[in-house]
């Protein structure tokens, strides 16, 4: 439905799509996942024909952006981060705007704006003016604006941000509902709204795409494997992290060691075994055997949040931002 | 064209649903009322004195009230048509609706020529407002009525002409301030440009004078409808336009 072929979009200074490929079938939700500034909405925005690519081809039901681009809008529901509402207008008002720019014939407009407004269930404010609507209801009918023409492919830029948890449960199994008839991608830094939604998962950061996967499949692909936490203490009160790290690193199956806390002349690590293998013995031997005190050793799940992590961040400020967002 | 009147149609509906549309036509109604009023006076008073004194021909009412009102009108339009081009792009850029517009199956043209004639239907509006006022001319005089519609035509011609460069400045940026002022000192510009033909008789004042806006609704003011001047305004008109289109599309390949 969706085939992307090394799209670039390089702005004055900055690139920030570089060389993205991936295709999504008819009827998938897939979750486009990133960091801000990954080049989340560059993307979308590229499908949507906003903005045209630097190089590379990008095309929906077999119509590129560039060569066909009606053709491409008609197939499309987009919801920008912000919905496109146009304050002094009234919902229903606003939803045949839409409806009627969209292409819908004047005879079928009513009965399609009774439909969506049903299914987003803002039939409550139908008659009120956007600009006293909340958040919530807002983020609706922008929704309903976006599937209103019932088109093939829908494209939606983070449509839970800023919601309370239960909009973002209502929201949630709207799109669930909408998936089949409807081919989504929906964009988001969080990662359980991936692994509540998505089938499929596009991860990309600094404009690179990382991963394309099922969901299953990716958390499957680290849960052989184990991560363990291990808090060391050594007897004189003192010991030398990276002659820890170098002795938990030596212990048979591990694949990577990341020092996460330091305090009081403890030290609190986070060991990954290689697919597999189990450490936990072998980390408690190594480091009695090393004459450090083992405070505590228990196994951590990996998460969708920490394969992301691990995919998106290389480098050494990762542990930081990691523990960061684990403290929120 | 129906996406065309769709977009015309939600302009109008934003004009009036905002106080820009309801103050536009109070400035205007309130400002050509109390000249018209004067004007009125001046010639009861004047040809009163005449009928006195006796002497001197009949005098027209389109010569000494309708043709000066009407370009007056014009002159009121040239601070009025920033007020209402400054929202037309830059507060869809704003908000992020442009989004909307430009991800919608319609083509750049027709958004720009919806909002464009959303913008003109506002002003012939305004400009409706002092057809109350030459009504009761015709109520009470007998002016020929044929200088009087070309005279309008011609201020819609202006009016288009100068919203066609309102609308080109408000794509320019988000801030309808900044795009309203900088319209209202381009219409000034093009206003004062007639000033030059005045003090000098050189190549260069004649085409800046040729440039103005206001030296070619002479013609239009005493009844003469001169394909010149139609086509200096249609066709500022639709390089206007043109050029607004550019714009939208680089918009595009900047944002």
């Amino acid at each position: 439905m969706i085939k992307v072929e090394g799209l670039t979009k390089r702005y004055a200074r900055t690139v920030a799509v570089d060389n993205i490929s991936f295709e999504v079938a008819k009827g998938q939700i897939v979750g486009f996942l990133g960091p801000n500034g990954a080049g989340k909405t560059t993307t979308m925005r590229v499908l949507t024909c906003f903005l045209p690519p630097t190089a590379g081809a990008a095309s929906v039901a077999g119509f590129d952006v560039l060569e066909h681009p009606i053709e491409v809008k008609r197939r499309i529901g987009y919801l920008p981060e912000t919905p496109p509402l146009y304050p002094e207008m009234e919902v229903t008002e606003y939803l045949r705007f839409v409806g009627r720019l969209k292409g819908i014939p004047s005879a079928d407009i009513g009965r399609r704006v009774d439909e969506v407004t049903g299914r987003c269930a803002i039939g409550d404010v139908r008659n009120k003016l956007i600009s006293k609507l909340s958040k919530g209801y807002r983020q609706r009918v922008g929704l309903a604006q976006a599937i209103i023409h019932n088109p093939d492919v829908l494209i939606l830029d983070e449509p839970t941000s800023g919601l309370d948890p239960k909009q973002i449960i209502e929201i949630r199994e709207l799109l669930r509902s909408l998936a089949g008839e409807h081919t989504i991608i929906l964009s988001t830094h969080i990662l359980s709204e991936v692994e509540h939604t998505c089938d499929h998962v596009i991860i990309i950061n600094q404009g690179k795409l990382v991963a394309i996967d099922t969901v299953a499949n990716l958390t499957n692909r680290l849960r052989g494997a184990e991560a363990v936490q291990v808090e060391v203490e050594a007897a004189d009160g003192h010991p030398d992290p990276t002659q820890v790290q170098q002795c938990l690193e030596q212990a048979p199956g591990v694949s990577r060691v990341i020092l996460k806390d330091s305090k009081d002349g403890r030290l609190r690590f986070e060991v990954e075994s290689l697919k597999g293998s189990r450490i936990r013995a072998e980390l408690a031997r190594a480091v009695v055997k090393a004459g450090w005190g083992l405070n505590e050793l228990h196994a951590v799940g990996l998460s969708l949040e920490d394969i992301f992590l691990q995919l998106t961040a290389a480098e050494k400020g990762a542990a930081a931002t990691k523990q960061g967002e684990k403290t929120q | 064209m129906k996406n065309v009147l769709l977009i015309c149609r939600k302009e109008l509906r934003s004009y009036f649903a905002s106080p820009i549309a309801y103050a536009v036509m109070a400035i205007f109604g309130l400002i050509f009322g109390w000249v018209f009023f004067n004007a009125s006076r001046d010639f009861v008073r004047f040809t009163l004195l005449q009928s006195q004194e006796g002497g001197g021909g009949p005098v027209s009412v389109n010569d000494s009230i309708i043709r000066p009102l009407l370009g007056f009108a014009g002159t009121i339009g040239l601070f009025l048509i920033p007020m209402i081009t400054m929202r037309v792009f830059a507060e869809e850029k704003r908000t992020g609706t442009i989004e909307l517009l430009l991800t919608s199956p319609v083509k750049d043209a027709e958004i720009i020529i919806g909002k464009w004639l959303g913008a003109l239907m506002l002003y012939g509006g305004v400009l409706l407002m002092s057809i109350l006022n030459i009504a009761l001319l015709f109520a009470w005089g007998k002016p020929d009525l044929k200088p009087v519609l070309v005279g309008y035509l011609g201020l819609l011609l202006q009016g288009g002409c100068l919203l066609a460069i309102g609308t080109l400045i408000s794509t320019m940026t988000k801030n309808q301030i900044i795009a309203g002022i900088a319209t209202f000192f381009i219409c000034l510009l093009l206003w004062l440009l007639s000033w030059f033909t005045a003090f000098d008789n050189t190549l260069t004042s004649q085409v800046l004078g040729y440039l103005s806006i206001v030296t070619h609704f002479e013609n239009f003011g005493k009844g003469v409808l001169s394909t010149k001047d139609v086509l200096f305004y249609l066709s500022l008109t639709f390089l206007s336009l043109f050029l607004t289109a550019r714009s939208l599309e680089s918009l595009r390949w900047r944002a």
